[in-house]
This record gives structure tokens, C-alpha cells and sequence, in this order.
């Protein structure tokens, strides 16, 4: 076990699965970087977030891909090469990015599949880096997992955490299915205990992150975080919640999420995309569909408000959901 | 445009097996257009009747391991890359013996073991794939290259653009075949092609491009195999802009009412691929004898191949929630 961030947890995962599997490649923007640079240094980057370091070196020019900005050309060529036989990580640097390559993905690889009868597989994998937190604005801090959590055909993947994202990205790296790997930014420099070794953790199971009697919370990436905070905050009253992780929302365990809900009829959803359509919707809808008998109290969502995440440090700060929300809408849930 | 029909290099076999492909294509088309009318067929259809000389001039010099991927007008280039006719048909009529077991219809024709990563009925949505083949073919080094057939109305899409730029940064072996047909819809390509030269755009783009006539097989073929040459060499990617007609509308029931009357029908005397073929035949040693036993057992094959699929079942309704992945 070492202490490891999550950006090095990912960039472990890269390493030891590409060295195993001759069949991956990576490519992206600026994933090496210094192509065509003055200074004649390679790998001038290692990807913006670092995630995608040492692996140029490591693997040469024909695995480690560096593109040109063009999103459509990256996502579409994942595609096909993965159709190909080989097994693509596509980076999109900034998750608001799918909006100029979606069609290559939820037309393209999320259907080929089933449009072809089953007769393919396009074992890509698309990494994504989201989340509000740093002042980067409306076009560069979404969490836009909620669009394509919807799309048949793609899996989404959402770690709250290093020694998560290690064994989640393993995991996507051997499936034959695309892959849509959502990375928090705000999460890469936490450490956790993260085995140097080969583990995985497969999709559709969540994670138990606490156990409580009273309220269930459900949150997802950087929210995990911040509903530990007011968890701990509560348990100084005698309320104890259960945590749930889903780590992934496409599969999604609402298995875990009702059987908690059974025990405790009380359920909090925290979730940092806006409200509509969201994933935080989709679980109560279905929390509510299947275990509406269990709830002692009308299901507390805690999301970002409908709006573009805002500039200002006091505006985002306004928009991301805070350990205080979180608190009150746990005491709300307890209080019906 | 180079009109001119080349010196073949294709033995007498090769030849009549070119003139197979064409002629399926043709009575296959022909035949969609006729059994459409009666409302057996679900959906849009897309013909490539008058196109035939360009998808077998340059599948003839695919092998299997070689990619394709296609367009919504994709029948053409299917059979020209080997795909079972009756398979085809199949799924065209939405049956469980179609090539994609019912699931994809005429717009999402697929066989991986033909190297056809499939039609696409989103307009531009093949050339990015089709890179990514390639950069599959580059690092497997074994010479293999990837086709990008691309409308005349794709050209004008980013991702067309991307696709051939990318190509280009990368050095991988892809061919973009741009299939002029004069419409994009219809919208006509003097209207949609601002700059009116969609071989200069490619060329922009800084690889090397051949402007053909894609009536004329023997031209396209030509050119293909100077661009597999090049290609196959690790040069990077080539593109082809041959030019043709559709002789049907974008898709069945189009009434074509942005076509002159009599177009289709001047189109069909002098823009006829089979026709210009058999004129220069006897020339490379075809007899008529031959190529009429083709045209003959073409036209059993389509025959047996819709007799079959009308009455063929559809697929089982636990099929509908099959295939989404791998695994979930």
C-alpha cells in the first residue's frame, strides 16, 4: 500500500495495463504534448491534469497519440480503432468537450453493438475530466455525467476516490463495452491507499462508505467527500447515515441503494450536476417506483441549482453543493 | 476530369468478377426500387444505383483484412466488399437472418468478417472511424489501410475535415473516397460546395488527391491503385473525388423535384457505369456471352434473395433488449 493521489492512482492504472496489453493505445490532446514544440522536448505534458505522464517514453509515438484540438476526430477515431482490435483510451480533457464530439458517441460507439446485431465490440474507453471547484467556468467546470449515464450502449464511470479510480479504470481497460471515465478535478491531488499492484473493482457495485441507521445519503465523485463532512457533522446529534458510493451510474447498484433505504426510510441524494434529468433525479424516481414503502420522508435531493456553473469564487462557491446543504437536508429528512 | 479509359491491369477473371459486383449492385438497387412500392420494406432506403463503378473500383483491390467503413447509401459498398447478398436482404427487410439480426436496417449494414465496419447514417460520420482503422492497420504494420467512403455532402462536415487532417498529422494509411452524385439531399453540390472542388479541399489538407470519372471503372480502379500504392507505402492518406449520379432520388419516395425533367433519363444513357464497361469489353477481352451468363445468374440471386427474405421471420422479441453490451 502507498499513499498515492488519484491523478497517479489513474496514471498507475495506465502503466501496468498497457504494459500488459500490447492492444492499448492512448491518444488525446496534448496527452504527451511538445509535438512540433520549439523547445524539441516530448512529452512536454503528460496531459493537462499529468494523468497520462511517463506513458510516451514508456510506450513510443504509435501507442501514446498526441492529436490535434479536434474532439470529433478523437472520440470517432477511438471508435474505429477500437473496432479495429485495439483497445482505445480517448482523453477529452474537459468533460464540457463532449459537446463537440457527442456524435461520435452516442451515435456512433454507443450503438454499433446493437445496430450490428451484436456481431462487434468497441472496447473504448473516454476519460473526462469534470467537476466545478476552480474557477474555471460555464464551459470548462460541468459534471455532464447525466447525458450520457442516459445513452444505451455506454458504461459511466464516476470515482470518488484514488484507490476507486485504480481498479475502476482496470476494470474499463479490460471490458469490451465503451466506457465513459469521469475524473473530478478537484479530486486528482487527494491521496488515499492505493495496492501498487493489480486489483479491480467491478461496474454496477457500490461502495457502503459509511453505515448509519437513520438517513441513507447517496452522493457521487467529490460529493462523497463533502457528505462524509456532514455526516460526521450530524453523528455529534445521534443521527448516523448510511453512505453510498455508486461509483458507477451506468450500471447502476440500486440494489444496495433500496436495501439501505429499507433500513433506514430516509434518503438524501447528492448529486453537483443540476437538478433536471440528473442522476440524482433518476435514483429517486426509481427509489421511489420500487421502495416508495420504505420512505418515512419525502427523498432529499441536494444538487447544483439549474443554471451554467458561474465565474465568481462566491457565485461557484453558491453553486456547488456544500457540506452545509448537505447537513440541512439530512436534519430536513429526519425532522418529517 | 480524366475521362479516358486506361490499359487494365486486371486478368479476364478479375474483370468479369468486377463487372459480378457491379451488376449485383445494379439489379439489387433496381430490385429494392420495385419491391419498396409494396410496403414490405420498414423504413428509409437509400440507393446506389449509377455509383456501382465506384465502390467495386476500389473494393477490388481490398482483401478482407482491409477496412471500409460507408454512408447511408451503403448497399453498393457492402457487395462490393463482400458481404452475403442474401444476408443483406435480409436485413433490409428487418429479418433475424440479416446480417445484423434485424437491428439495423439498410442505414446500419455491418460484417466484421469482410472488414465492413459499417454503414452510417449520420453524414460525415464514417471519416473519423475510419482513421481510427487506420491507426489500427499503421501499428499492426502488416500493410493493411482503411476506406473512408464519403458523399459529396459529408465534405462539408467538421468532422470530414478533422478526420483528413488527422490522417495527415498521423501519416495513417486511409483512403478518402469522396462520391460526387451532384446532390447533397436536395441540395445540389454547386449550391453546397461553397468552393465548388472537393478534391482541392482534400488537397488543402495536404495529401495527395485524383479527381475521376467514377462512371468508369477501369479510371476509379485506377486511381485506387495509385492511392493504396501510396498509402500502403507508409505515406499517409490519399483521397479520390469521383464523380457520378444517383439514379433515384436521396432516399425511396424522393419526388426529385430539384432535378431537371428529363435528367435522370439523359443521366442514364450516357452515366451508366454497366453500359460505358460493356462498350470497352470486347476490348479486354470480355465476350458478350459472358457477361450476359452474369447478368442472368445476378438476376437469380436478387430473386432468390427477396423470395427468401419476405417470407423469412423477424426477429424473436427477446432480441429487442440483446446486444446493448457486451456485458451489464
Amino acid at each position: 500500500m502507498t499513499q498515492k493521489t488519484m491523478r497517479d492512482a489513474i496514471n498507475d492504472a495506465l502503466h501496468l495495463e498497457m504494459a500488459r496489453n500490447p492492444n492499448i493505445i492512448v491518444l488525446g490532446e496534448d496527452v504527451s504534448g511538445g509535438a512540433g514544440g520549439t523547445s524539441g522536448q516530448r512529452e512536454a505534458s503528460g496531459g493537462i491534469f499529468g494523468v497520462t505522464k511517463g506513458l510516451l517514453p514508456k510506450f513510443g509515438e504509435h501507442r501514446v497519440i498526441d492529436t490535434p484540438i479536434s474532439e470529433s476526430a478523437i472520440i470517432g477515431a477511438a471508435a474505429g480503432a477500437a473496432l479495429a482490435g485495439l483497445r482505445p483510451v480517448a482523453e477529452l480533457m474537459f468533460a464540457d468537450f463532449v459537446g463537440v464530439s457527442l456524435d461520435q458517441l452516442f451515435n456512433q460507439m454507443a450503438k454499433f453493438r446493437y445496430m450490428f446485431g451484436g456481431r462487434t465490440t468497441c472496447p473504448a474507453v473516454v476519460r473526462l475530466a469534470m467537476g466545478a471547484g476552480m474557477n474555471m467556468g460555464a464551459q470548462h467546470s460541468q459534471t455532464i455525467y447525466p447525458l450520457l449515464t442516459s445513452v444505451p450502449g455506454l458504461k459511466v464511470v464516476i470515482p470518488s476516490n484514488a484507490y476507486d479510480a485504480k481498479g475502476l479504470m482496470l476494470t474499463a481497460l479490460r471490458g469490451d463495452d465503451p466506457v465513459m471515465f469521469f475524473e473530478h478535478k478537484a479530486l486528482y491531488p487527494r491521496k488515499g491507499e492505493v495496492p501498487d499492484g493489480d486489483y479491480t473493482i467491478p461496474f454496477g457495485e457500490a461502495a457502503l462508505v459509511r453505515e448509519g441507521e437513520h438517513v441513507t445519503v447517496v452522493a457521487i465523485a467529490r460529493m462523497v467527500v463533502f457528505a462524509e463532512k456532514a455526516i460526521d457533522a450530524v453523528h455529534k446529534d445521534g443521527i448516523t447515515c448510511d453512505l453510498i458510493d455508486p461509483r458507477t451510474t451506468s450500471p447502476l447498484d440500486l440494489d444496495t441503494i433500496l436495501e439501505s433505504v429499507e433500513n433506514t426510510g430516509r434518503l438524501v441524494i447528492v448529486d453537483e450536476s443540476p437538478p433536471r434529468c440528473s442522476v440524482a433525479a433518476d435514483i429517486a424516481a426509481q427509489v421511489a417506483s420500487q421502495g416508495f414503502r420504505f420512505l418515512k420522508a419525502p427523498i432529499g435531493l441536494v444538487t447544483a441549482p439549474h443554471t451554467p456553473v458561474p465565474f465568481a469564487r462566491e457565485l461557484e462557491r453558491a453553486y456547488v453543493p456544500s457540506p452545509q446543504r448537505i447537513e440541512a437536508a439530512i436534519r430536513k429528512v429526519m425532522q418529517e | 476530369m480524366s475521362t479516358e479509359t486506361v490499359a487494365s491491369s486486371l486478368s479476364s477473371d478479375q474483370l468479369l468478377a468486377a463487372y459480378r459486383k457491379m451488376r449485383t449492385i445494379r439489379e439489387f438497387e433496381e430490385r429494392l426500387h420495385v419491391e419498396i412500392q409494396t410496403g414490405e420494406i420498414p423504413g428509409f432506403t437509400h440507393l446506389y444505383s449509377g455509383q456501382e463503378a465506384i465502390a467495386v473500383g476500389v473494393c477490388a483491390h481490398l482483401g478482407v483484412t482491409d477496412y471500409i467503413v460507408s454512408t447511408h447509401r451503403g448497399h453498393g459498398h457492402c457487395i462490393a466488399k463482400g458481404c452475403d447478398v442474401p444476408a443483406m436482404m435480409h436485413e433490409i427487410y428487418g429479418r433475424a437472418a440479416g446480417l445484423c439480426k434485424g437491428k439495423g436496417g439498410s442505414m446500419h449494414i455491418a460484417d466484421f468478417s469482410k472488414g465492413m465496419l459499417g454503414a452510417n447514417a449520420i453524414v460525415g460520420g464514417g471519416p473519423p472511424i475510419a482513421v481510427g482503422a487506420a491507426i489500427a492497420c499503421r501499428n499492426r504494420g502488416d500493410g493493411t489501410v482503411a476506406v473512408a467512403f464519403a458523399g459529396d455532402g459529408s465534405c462539408n462536415q467538421g468532422t470530414v475535415f478533422e478526420a483528413m487532417n488527422l490522417a495527415v498529422v498521423l501519416k495513417v494509411p486511409t483512403i478518402f473516397i469522396y462520391e460526387n452524385n451532384g446532390y447533397s439531399e436536395h441540395t445540389g453540390v454547386d449550391y453546397a460546395v461553397g468552393s465548388k472542388d472537393i478534391a482541392g479541399r482534400a488537397a488543402a489538407f495536404g495529401m495527395p488527391v485524383e479527381k475521376v470519372d467514377g462512371t468508369d471503372f477501369h479510371a476509379v480502379y485506377a486511381a485506387m491503385g495509385r492511392a493504396l500504392a501510396h498509402a500502403r507505402a507508409g505515406h499517409g492518406p490519399f483521397a479520390i473525388e469521383a464523380v457520378a449520379t444517383r439514379f433515384y432520388g436521396h432516399f425511396e419516395g424522393d419526388p426529385q423535384l430539384y432535378r431537371a425533367k428529363d435528367e435522370v433519363k439523359r443521366q442514364r444513357e450516357s452515366m451508366d457505369c454497366l453500359s460505358i464497361f460493356r462498350r470497352t469489353a470486347a476490348a479486354h477481352g470480355l465476350s458478350d456471352a459472358a457477361l450476359d451468363a452474369i447478368d442472368a445468374e445476378v438476376l437469380d440471386l436478387i430473386e432468390r434473395s427477396v423470395t427468401e427474405a419476405r417470407q423469412a421471420p423477424p426477429p424473436a422479441e427477446s432480441e429487442l433488449t440483446t446486444d446493448v453490451y457486451v456485458a451489464y
